[in-house]
């Protein structure tokens, strides 16, 4: 058997069902060895967009999502798909080609030291450097990747090794010296936790992208209906707690919900669950949690204390350590009362808020258009963003019903990862319809994946705010920087209808409430990819507002 | 912050290529300030150890120990407490020596330090001198005002005394 077969068996054996990649010249061999493999091979225009693929599939499926690219600028075009996955802890295993072992360090064409520039955004780097190696390697990529705070892992296989022909084994139990993820909290730090939990007069939930990844659903909302407290989350963590539950609060952060940044310094005991304390999240870290308690629980040493000292650390798998905590406050706490003052206070800070944001007064506005969405898509449906306004008007304005059901690049922050993300989801449930909350400036940098789309049958929708402008840095400057735009206009170019239909791609063009929802309906049931183009009003803001630097009680709700 | 402190920190690594690029690259990633870093075979073929030294307050190091720990490549990492463990490093320290008064009170001194002579030309001596990094220094400020042509430092090599592990 070639290296190239091991490869593909090793991944069938793992259970890899779809590839999301791109043909060259140093994996070649690896491309003919598809041939007649019980995988699906899905063709993408720019390999950033195959591991964007791959991260939206793992997203969706839990599992790594897997992506194939040559040698060189093949390869250097996944890292920023490959980053935003370790940006978000998202499994996936990437397969490069490499120029043959003779030839590495030569500088040789198409030749790039790929494990040297994914080093620091990788898990985990394997180089095989004899055939055989490439079965152990691969189970332990996946092993690696999957495993403790998932993250990607790069496998280069130098062309030669890719073509050795070699007695193969595959091993079904491997070790990794030097890796030991943590699983089941030390139980007494979870006794401690429950000690500041029942001191606590005014406790609140901060669930963090761990929840969704951990899938501890069931577990976060059995903590929070016992403890009766209200639940916000990070923006990662928007949809591990249902949107619209009585003790829901919308994420925190810079464009978080106003009534999740108020009442959250509010609270006198923070339980913080799969969370890292972004900046974007929890603003300046000297200031957020003065003064109250913070249990800290995520399945990553290395998390505690990073940003922000706490009181109390559990670490290992969420939904294991949330298991844990619940029985544990099980036996102590008389099932609390709904109308409790903290609650009380939960409905007066969102009353407030609802009597006094004023809507952004247009026919069209994102909040509308958002609502609209949210209202016609079924609760199962799934919803990823581009990166920019569009995706904090999302975070604002969608309700996510069903738990884990929305993705974003939120770590990272890269701009055209919600179409390709899209469709990877798409690949991984059919079944369900697939939204991508656009806007124009992030749309336009991943927009030739329409032909994926199309020709692999993995109908989405665009939903584009479009307002031609890259409207968040607009924004900034508009705020920031007295109305000086910079590098922003878009100039009403490209003709987005147009661009779907030269996909063989369904073009609708919005322009009033009506026409919005029949154009959702229109796309729900459609075969291809529907692109809806939104015309908003490039001067609308996103509001609420933190400013970098600042805290999160210098919200600013409006202009 | 607290205040800075100076650490030896101790990792057991696989030894193979690429280990010393990653935590280097991780050092330099998260701004982590190291002072000076040896890697060497053990008493197992498959590992190395690493022996890092750092000034930094309490916090950083405690990042820098969970970081490193992270590290797949990474199978073991201890901060020694100085008082439990033995620590050297060495140093070749090449003087400019002309004139014989200079030379015998190079000699003296090195005798004092219990520092060896490995070269003697006719304007130089080179000093070979093992300790804690405190000694070297010493002896380096001692040597200082003959001029020192070049200097060469190993940093620091540790292990925990006695049954300690």
């Amino acid at each position: 058997m070639t290296g190239a077969k091991a490869l593909i068996h090793a991944l069938e054996k793992e259970g890899v069902d779809v590839v999301f990649g791109l043909p060259g010249g140093a994996n070649l061999p690896i491309y003919d060895a598809l041939v007649g493999a019980n995988l699906r091979h899905i063709l993408v225009r720019h390999e950033q967009s195959a591991a964007h693929m791959a991260d939206g599939y793992a997203r969706i499926k839990r599992k790594s999502g897997v992506c194939f690219a040559t040698s060189g600028p093949g390869a250097t075009n996944l890292i920023t798909g490959i980053a935003t996955a370790y940006a978000d802890s998202i499994p996936m295993v990437a397969v490069t080609g490499q120029v043959p072992l003779a030839m590495i360090g030569k500088d040789a064409f198409q030749e790039t030291d790929i494990i040297g520039v994914a080093n620091p955004c990788t898990k985990y780097a394997f180089q095989p450097k004899v055939a055989t190696e490439i079965p152990e390697m691969v189970k332990k990529a996946f092993y690696i990747a999957e495993s403790g705070r998932p993250g990607p892992v790069l496998v280069d296989i130098p062309k030669d090794v890719q073509q050795a022909t070699a007695e193969m084994k595959f091993p079904d139990l491997i070790k990794v010296r030097g890796y030991s993820p943590i699983v089941d909290a030390d139980l007494s730090e979870v006794g401690k936790a429950v000690e500041l939990i029942l001191k606590a007069e005014r406790p609140i939930i901060m669930a963090g992208g761990g929840v969704i990844l951990s899938g501890a659903f069931a577990e976060l909302q059995a903590l929070a209906e016992l403890l009766m407290i209200p639940v916000v989350t990070t923006f990662k963590g928007k949809g591990a707690f249902p949107e619209n539950h009585p003790l829901a609060m919308g994420p925190i952060g810079m464009h978080g919900h106003p009534e999740a940044n108020k009442i959250i310094i509010e609270a006198d005991c923070i339980i913080a669950i799969g969370a890292r304390f972004s900046d974007r999240s929890v603003g300046r870290f000297d200031e957020f949690g003065k003064g109250m308690s913070i249990i800290h629980m995520d399945i990553d040493p290395a998390e505690i204390g990073k940003n922000k000292s706490v009181d109390v650390a559990i670490v290992g798998d969420v939904k294991s350590s949330l298991r844990t905590l619940v029985k544990l406050l099980g036996k102590k706490v008389v099932k609390r009362d709904a109308d409790n003052p903290w609650l009380k206070r939960r409905k007066e800070i969102i009353q407030y808020y609802q009597e006094t944001i004023k809507d952004y007064a247009r026919e069209i506005t994102a909040k509308k258009s958002l609502k609209k969405l949210r209202e016609l898509l079924p609760a199962n449906a799934i919803a990823t963003t581009e990166v920019g306004q569009c995706q904090m008007w999302a975070s604002l304005h969608f309700d996510v019903i069903s738990p884990g059901t929305f993705f974003s690049s939120t770590g990272l922050g890269t701009m055209g990862f919600g179409f390709p993300a899209s469709i990877g989801a798409k690949a991984a449930r059919p079944d369900v319809p697939v939204v991508d909350i656009a806007g124009d400036g992030s749309f336009n940098m991943t927009e030739n994946s329409l032909a994926v789309s199309v020709l692999e049958k993995l109908p989405v929708i665009v939903f584009l705010m479009n307002n031609y402008m890259l409207g968040m840095v607009a924004q900034w400057q508009r705020t920031f920087y007295n109305r000086r735009y910079s590098g922003v206009h878009q100039h009403q170019c490209p003709d987005y209808v147009k661009i779907a239909e030269a996909y063989g791609a369904q073009g609708i063009r919005a322009q009033s409430m009506a026409e919005l929802e029949k154009a959702i309906k229109t796309a729900l049931k459609s075969d291809v990819a529907t692109v809806i183009d939104i015309p908003i009003d490039p001067d609308e803001d996103v509001y609420p507002f933190v400013a970098p630097g600042t805290s999160l009680k210098d919200m600013i709700t409006g202009a | 912050m607290s205040a800075n402190g100076w650490y030896i920190v101790s990792a057991l690594v696989e030894n193979k290529p690429g280990v010393l690029f990653r935590v280097t690259n991780l050092f330099r990633a998260r701004s982590f300030n190291i002072e000076s870093i040896t890697v060497g075979t053990t008493e197992q073929q498959d590992l190395s150890r690493m022996t890092i030294t750092t000034n930094s307050d309490q916090r950083t190091l405690d990042q820098l120990v969970k970081q490193l720990r992270k590290l797949i490549d990474v199978v073991d990492v201890k901060v020694l407490d100085l008082d439990k463990s033995v620590y050297r490093e060495l140093a070749l320290i090449k003087m400019k020596a002309i004139d014989p008064t200079t030379r015998s009170e190079i000699l003296n001194y090195a005798n004092i330090f219990r520092g060896n002579i490995i070269d003697i030309g006719k304007e130089t001596i080179t000093v070979e001198i093992t300790g804690t990094p405190d000694k070297i220094d010493a002896f380096k400020n001692l040597v200082e005002q003959y001029g020192i042509a070049q200097l060469a430092r190993t940093g620091v090599s540790a292990l925990p005394r006695g049954t300690e592990l």
